[in-house]
């Protein structure tokens, strides 16, 4: 992935809007922000992260390409559309701040052990196997992601929560072994493959299709 | 009846602010003759409900003098007021106009005593200070009203109070059988003069306008710092009458916004750095003014005056479009937002927070004949090539009062044009 974001480097030399305008989903809307700040003041997370969307914009403008795409910001976004339905220009901010993310992890640059990075990455591995989502083998993953003892001990507190989807039948052991999946899975996969390689045509990547695992 | 006598070569002008006022006198001084119609009780519009003008900080008055001066030496002016028309037909040179008039219960005799209004108890929400206070159901609009005539209101009709009145007027001029009349008016050309309307503050749901007493609208700040307004020229605060000395304004309330008015109303920038002058006017060295804003849109010559309160040590900018308004328990208001320059978030308490409220034409352009093509936000754009409509002042854009004039002057030439036009193939 490092060498993608190499040639994005020589393509775009210093002009970081630009390759966000023809790279990230919604990137053209960029342009349009005019750093008003009710964004920034209407976001839920209030004071708890580093670049607010506004933020996040300005720094696009002013090539700050390296802290934006490595920030743990737009991974933050808990989408309740709050800046979105606010927004007086009608950016679609969350939708922005999701393509900043998906295109950060695509260039290799987003930020390492971010959990809901890895959270993304664990639930699309697991859904796009069967085109189901085993939420046994999910949770688990989830939860041994920094390790065996910290797996232990989270699971050791969500017990109860456990044994009562077990009774209410929302929890099947036996899915640990098999999956329940789509009926065509084949098709699946295919329809897939397909949406890659249209992403891939639209966006100018000459490479393989993207990987979903780091 | 009422008595109007209109030919095809009339102009009709709809609309009694300063608008239409304008256009009807500037046509009348060229020898037209001139139907002026106003839905409200009085000329003068909301132009009339400003304490002062921007940048010079004269009165109003002063100028509503001049115009109310023209109009009745002015032969050529018919003025209805409780007018209002309710529909058009015909064409260019040629036009037929249904025109209501509501019954305002007091004829031509009063000579605007007030009688009445001691002898009535009854006491309706004022309009005239936006509802800020009551007055008598019996009523002069303002102090500048034209025609000098009080008004009955509708609720006091068929109740002891209106009895009251009526033999409280030494005049006889309280007719309590007045009812309303439909009339048809011919007119050559038509001047939609129908002006502007704040916009709903309520739906900017974060200021919490309908929540906090303390959030209030540029124009009620017009009436709190208006000596004839409903705390006597004093800037208190509605919730509990205290003295207002800490002030922000809001910029760009409902304009600029995609969710609300897509447009830039113009004059808010501008009658926000006034108003901070009045603060500034009340509470001297203790004044403290604060703007929050996108960019300050001073136009023009006005920024002058930008620079000068720039310059006042009262008044402080932060740039910034306040993002949400909460009270605390004093009932001061607090807003919440991010500043641009830094990305500091901020929560201030102020007394009072004034919404700069954005314009919006009074009457819907869905709602104006099809001869009239409006723009995505309602206002007068234009009229078809053959028509004799059109548009004059803020039924056209947001103008302040200068450039409602302009406009005003601008509309009665084309009227004019078209009357010329008429009589000249008859002659």
């Amino acid at each position: 992935m490092g060498d993608l974001n190499t040639q994005m480097l020589d393509k775009y030399r210093n002009n970081f809007l630009h390759e966000v305008e023809e790279k990230v989903d919604d990137g053209h809307w960029v342009k349009m922000c005019m750093q008003c700040g009710v964004c920034a003041g209407s976001c839920t997370f209030g004071p708890d992260w580093e670049h607010t969307p506004q933020k996040i914009f300005m720094m696009i403008r002013a090539g700050k390409r390296e802290e934006v795409l490595s920030s743990h910001s737009m991974w933050l976004c808990t989408s309740c559309y709050n800046c979105m339905v606010r927004c007086p220009r009608e950016l679609p901010i969350t939708h922005i701040m999701h393509g900043l993310a998906s295109y950060a992890h695509r260039l290799g640059l987003a930020p390492k052990n971010q959990p809901t990075r890895d959270f993304s990455l664990i639930f699309w591995d697991n859904c796009t196997k069967t085109g189901r989502v085993n939420e046994l083998r999910m949770t688990i993953s989830v939860y041994f992601r920094e390790g065996i003892v910290s797996g232990i001990k989270k699971m050791w507190t969500l017990r109860n929560v456990g044994r009562g989807l077990f009774f209410a039948k929302r929890l099947n052991p036996l899915e640990l072994f098999v999956s329940h999946g789509c009926k065509d899975k084949d098709g699946l996969r295919r329809a897939l493959k397909k949406a890659d390689e249209i992403e891939a045509r639209r966006r100018g990547y000459a490479v393989q299709p993207r990987g979903y695992s780091s | 009846m009422t008595d109007v006598v209109a030919t095809n070569q009339t102009i009709l002008v709809v609309g009694g602010g300063i608008s239409g006022m304008t256009a009807a006198i500037e046509a009348a001084e060229c020898g037209k003759q001139v139907v002026l119609v106003e839905k409200s009780p009085t000329l003068g519009g909301r132009t009339a409900l400003l304490y002062r003008y921007f940048p010079k900080l004269c009165h109003p008055t002063c100028g509503l003098e001049i115009n109310l001066r023209r109009i009745k030496s002015s032969r050529n002016i018919r003025v209805l007021t409780l007018a209002e028309v309710s529909a058009i037909s015909g064409k260019r040179g040629d036009y037929s106009a249904t025109i209501k008039i509501a019954p305002r219960y007091v004829n031509e005799h009063c000579t605007a005593c007030g009688a009445c209004a001691d002898a009535v108890a009854a006491e309706v929400p004022n309009p005239f200070n936006y509802g800020l206070s009551k007055m008598k159901a019996a009523y002069l609009p303002h102090v500048m009203a034209y025609p000098q005539r009080y008004v009955l209101d509708a609720s006091l009709i068929g109740t002891p109070e209106a009895d009251k009145a009526k033999a409280s007027c030494k005049y006889g001029a309280i007719d309590l059988a007045m009812q309303p009349e439909t009339i048809e008016v011919r007119a050559g050309a038509v001047i939609w003069a129908t002006g502007w309307q704040p916009y709903d503050a309520a739906k900017i749901q974060p200021y919490g306008y309908d929540r906090f007493a303390n959030v209030i609208t540029s124009l009620e700040f017009e009436r709190l710092a208006d000596p004839h307004g409903p705390t006597g020229g004093k800037i208190l605060r509605p919730s509990d009458g205290k003295e207002a000395k800490n002030v922000a304004f809001i910029q760009c309330a409902g304009s600029r916004d995609e969710n609300h008015l897509r447009h830039c109303s113009r004059i808010c920038c501008m009658a926000s750095l006034k108003q901070t002058q009045y603060v500034k006017e009340a509470w001297g060295a203790g004044a403290k003014s604060t703007v929050y804003y996108i960019d300050i849109r001073a136009i023009d010559r006005f920024e002058d005056f930008y620079q000068k309160v720039q310059n006042d040590p009262t008044v402080s900018f932060l740039k910034s479009k306040v993002a949400k308004v909460t009270q605390d328990k004093s009932g001061d208001v607090v807003l919440h937002g991010v500043d641009t320059e830094g990305y500091h978030r901020y929560a201030n308490a102020h007394d009072m927070a004034v919404l700069a409220i954005g314009m919006q034409p009074s009457v819907a352009g869905v709602d104006i004949p099809a001869e009239i093509i409006a723009d995505s936000s309602g206002f007068i754009e234009s009229s078809a090539a053959e028509s004799g409509f059109f548009g004059a002042g803020c039924a056209t854009n947001a103008l302040d009062v200068n450039r409602a004039v302009q406009s005003s002057t601008a509309a009665a030439l084309r009227a004019i044009q078209v009357i010329n036009q008429v009589a000249r193939a008859e002659a």
